[in-house]
């Protein structure tokens, strides 16, 4: 049992992740600060039922992930159920190498890196699907398990891997794509 | 011994993203090691997902406002006064 007088000093704490995830998952700042609220609120009159000692920052990321599926889904009438196109394993990479690097000591490929801006990176990582951008979302970004995604999602382990499988490679897709529209980079070939 | 040497580049980049997410076991992640340290076009491979990853990390992080911590907190102050009013 945890005690609700102390929720705040423990869960305020992971604000700046939880609005993060909150802002890629609504992609706009005002349903962000609802879905939030919403969370935190939620999580505040469950808090009793939380045992204290687990992994905390995966539970408010299990209570924002439900809010956002009922409200948003809710909103939509039914999940989205997009695919998404499959491409080769290593596919930036294999679009990079060649490039000469313009700095003695760097690599082409760290140079192409710096060149995104954190909007576009942002931008795309909200192109994706819902269900494939929730799970890049997760491991990439906020560093949790598999195991921890899976209960977080509450799926199964193995669709945690190939929804990351896909949803990483896809948005290796979409860089390489900004990448070409930026005209930084690489000839198709 | 179990594991013996991975001499299929294929097999290694399939893996790739265990590794680089800490889910293989320790005596899969050091297969994967002796062949990255005798593979240069895998080594390059891998250390380009692991830069492009911190990229994405890095280049996605958010703080949140604080007019928005302040609604929050006061949210959780007033069904800390009131907790019957929070009743839905």
């Amino acid at each position: 049992m945890a005690d609700q007088a102390r929720f705040s000093e423990q869960a305020l704490q992971y604000a700046d992740p939880l609005y993060a995830a909150a802002l890629r998952m609504t992609r706009n700042p005002a349903d962000a600060e609802d879905l939030l609220q919403e969370t935190y609120l939620k999580a505040y009159r469950a808090f009793g039922s939380f045992s204290e000692g687990t992994n905390l920052k995966a539970w408010l990321y299990r209570i924002l992930t439900n809010t956002y599926i009922n409200i948003y889904r809710a909103k939509k009438r039914r999940p989205e159920e997009s695919d998404i196109e499959d491409v080769e394993d290593l596919y930036m990479y294999h679009r990079l190498s060649g490039l000469e690097a313009a700095t003695a000591g760097r690599s082409a490929e760290e140079e192409v890196l710096d060149q995104f801006s954190d909007h576009e990176v942002k931008a795309a990582i909200e192109e994706l699907p819902e269900q494939f951008r929730l799970a890049v979302l997760l491991s990439d970004v906020e560093g949790f398990s598999y195991k921890e995604i899976a209960d977080i999602l509450e799926i199964p382990l193995g669709t945690v891997m190939s929804r990351l499988h896909r949803g990483r490679k896809a948005l290796q897709k979409s860089l390489v794509e900004l990448g070409m529209r930026k005209a930084l980079v690489w000839d198709q070939g | 011994m179990a594991m013996g040497k991975i001499k299929d580049c294929s097999e290694v980049v399939s893996k790739l993203y265990e590794f680089l997410d800490g889910e293989l076991t320790e005596e899969r992640k050091l297969v994967i090691r002796e062949h990255l340290d005798e593979c240069s076009p895998c080594l390059e491979a891998f250390e380009f997902e692991t830069e492009l990853r911190a990229m994405v990390s890095s280049k996605s992080r958010e703080i949140c406002p604080e007019h928005l911590k302040n609604k929050i907190a006061d949210l959780i102050n007033v069904n800390e006064r009131n907790p019957q009013s929070s009743s839905e």
